[in-house]
């Protein structure tokens, strides 16, 4: 299969006080159509910065993004970005955050079938009875369902997800997984997730990339997952090479991801504390200026 | 049980028991050491007329209260609405762009303390040509100009606070520029906005006092100056009494409003 999505030397530098500051630094990845493609790595690694450059709402300073044959700027309705915080407007229902994206995309559509739309990705992510409450009403969970009902409403090329459900129980976040998942698989849409979650990576990728840490983030190693699919997790689980590679992932986050070196560990010079430190406190404010009668 | 029913009505009897205070106070007051003080039942004997017939109109100067409130009312909602509808856009120019707010901010902070007082002059001034309508147009641009202050930083400090999200959100969908204003930025400023507002308000009515004081138009604020030049001291009180009463009702209204927003 060709390749679909072609991040190519991208890199990312913010200028700072200090000078220039490399976050990402010539990041390659090449994603095929329909593929699921995860991003791991340590928090502020710039996985994240990846994600969102790739979205649009994060410039690109060099390098550059094809997607679907045409380079990518800005931010646009072609992807369909799933926020870590759900991300909705307090003010409209859940049936209104979804039609907000619908009738962009589908103006050309008659209301009715605008309707019909909403209506279904909203029911398919479990939320027909709550579809005309607002995101106050809703726990956390249902709300990343609209979040994730408001990304496929709008049939984007490429599915951008970061950290889905990084905020929620771990009980929620498989039922979100699996939600996820099986409109993955109906809706053959190309994706990119990240995550610091080697089990969620295991159960819902095709393939893993390891992000080495920042500064100058890059990708340290990939990995094919080839658990068969439609996949369940217990299947998952269970699967021989389940817990090889996740050692393996596991192993690269602990090792490998350091390639920079990191603050010598030897301890500060006077510990532990024999105990004197304690006794030079100054007096007390009070006991200080009564000494001065 | 006796306890439990006096507790219940604390909500009314100690506010009573303020008053009570106060009445007794000002009973003292006007007995020993501010002679010209009418007392409180004096006041109100002479005040009564106005109260209880409080739409009569005897004269031009010589109105119930509530139709003297009436002609305050009416010309601080025309300031007031005119305080908004200046004030919100300068507000969003702003709470988004920070080359306007370099600009223009030093001017606001330096405007912003100058009195009411201050003012009118000025707007007098300013409309002179007008003959007949000066003090109306005066008294207007006076309302306008102070009360629009927490309405412009009001909102500015909610278009700031646009949680980034929200605008992602409408970076993602494409949303157009209008589209982005209407659908994402007012709704999330509208808190914001509607605490400007009320603080406006408050101003609107502060400042309708002074400007009528000065032009001598009917209402409450030239009522109040009229009889202290006629030496009815019980209709200041009277005016001062109704100003504050005016005023409370109209922050408490305002509230309400502000609530309902506030949850949304």
């Amino acid at each position: 299969m060709s390749d679909y999505c072609e991040l190519s030397n991208l890199t990312k530098i913010y200028p700072t006080p200090k000078g220039p500051a490399v976050i990402v630094k010539d990041f390659n990845l090449r994603i095929k159509k329909g593929e699921f493609v995860t991003l791991i790595g340590h928090s502020g690694c710039g996985k994240s910065t990846v994600l969102s450059m790739l979205a649009g709402l994060n410039e690109i300073t060099g390098g550059g993004i094809i997607l679907a044959g045409k380079e990518l700027s800005g931010a646009g309705p072609d992807r369909g970005v799933v926020f870590q915080s759900p991300s909705l407007l307090p003010w409209l229902t859940a049936f209104e955050n979804v039609m907000l994206g619908v009738d962009q995309v589908f103006f050309t559509a008659s209301k009715e079938e605008r309707h019909q739309i909403v209506e279904y990705y909203l029911t398919v992510v479990g939320l027909g009875d709550a579809m005309h409450k607002r995101p106050a009403e809703l726990s956390q969970g249902m709300r990343q369902r609209v979040g994730i009902a408001r990304a496929f409403a709008l049939r984007p090329k490429m599915l951008l997800l970061d950290e889905p459900f990084g905020m929620l129980d771990s009980l929620t976040r498989f039922e979100l997984q699996q939600v996820l998942i099986e409109l993955w698989r109906k809706n053959k849409i190309t994706a990119l997730m990240v995550t610091h979650d080697v089990d969620e990576a295991l159960f819902l990728s095709d393939r893993i990339v390891c992000m080495t840490d920042g500064p100058e983030a890059e990708v340290g190693d990939i990995l094919e997952v080839n658990f068969p699919r439609p996949r369940e997790r217990k299947a998952v689980m269970e699967h021989p090479d389940y817990y090889k590679l996740r050692e393996h992932l596991i192993e690269f986050l602990e090792v490998h991801a350091h390639k920079h070196k990191r603050v010598p560990t030897t301890p500060p010079e006077n510990w532990p504390p024999d105990g004197t430190m304690f006794l030079k406190r100054p007096k007390p404010m009070l006991e200080a200026v009564l000494n001065l009668f | 049980m006796n306890q439990s029913v006096l507790k219940k009505l604390d909500w009314l009897l100690l506010p009573l028991i303020g008053v009570g205070v106060v009445l007794l106070l000002w009973q003292i007051s006007c007995a020993t050491w501010a002679k010209e003080l009418p007392s409180p039942a004096k006041t109100w004997a002479t005040s009564k007329d106005y109260v209880l017939k409080p739409f009569e109109k005897r004269g031009e100067m010589d109105q119930g209260i509530l139709r003297f409130t009436w002609y305050s009312l009416t010309l601080v909602a025309k300031g007031y609405a005119l305080a908004l509808i200046i004030g919100t856009p300068i507000g969003f120019f702003l709470g988004l762009s920070k080359t306007f707010t370099k600009t223009f901010d030093p001017i606001i902070q330096v405007l912003r303390p100058v009195s009411p007082l201050a003012w009118l002059p000025l707007g007098l001034v300013l409309f002179l040509s007008a003959g007949k309508n000066a003090s109306e147009l005066g008294a207007l641009f006076t309302i306008a100009i102070c009360a629009m202050w927490p309405t412009v930083l009001n909102t500015a400090v909610g278009v700031r606070a646009i949680p980034q999200d929200y605008l992602n959100v409408a970076k993602v969908l494409k949303l157009s520029r209008t589209k982005t204003l209407f659908k994402v930025m007012i709704p999330a400023t509208l808190p914001y906005m509607f605490t400007g507002f009320r603080l406006s308000l408050g101003i609107a009515w502060l400042v309708i006092v002074a400007a009528e004081m000065l032009t001598g138009r009917p209402g409450v604020g030239g009522f109040l100056w009229q009889e202290y030049n006629a030496l009815i001291y019980e209709h200041i009180i009277l005016c001062i009494i109704t100003i504050g009463v005016v005023g409370f009702v109209l922050d408490r209204l305002m509230s309400v409003v502000e609530r309902r927003f506030k949850t949304a």
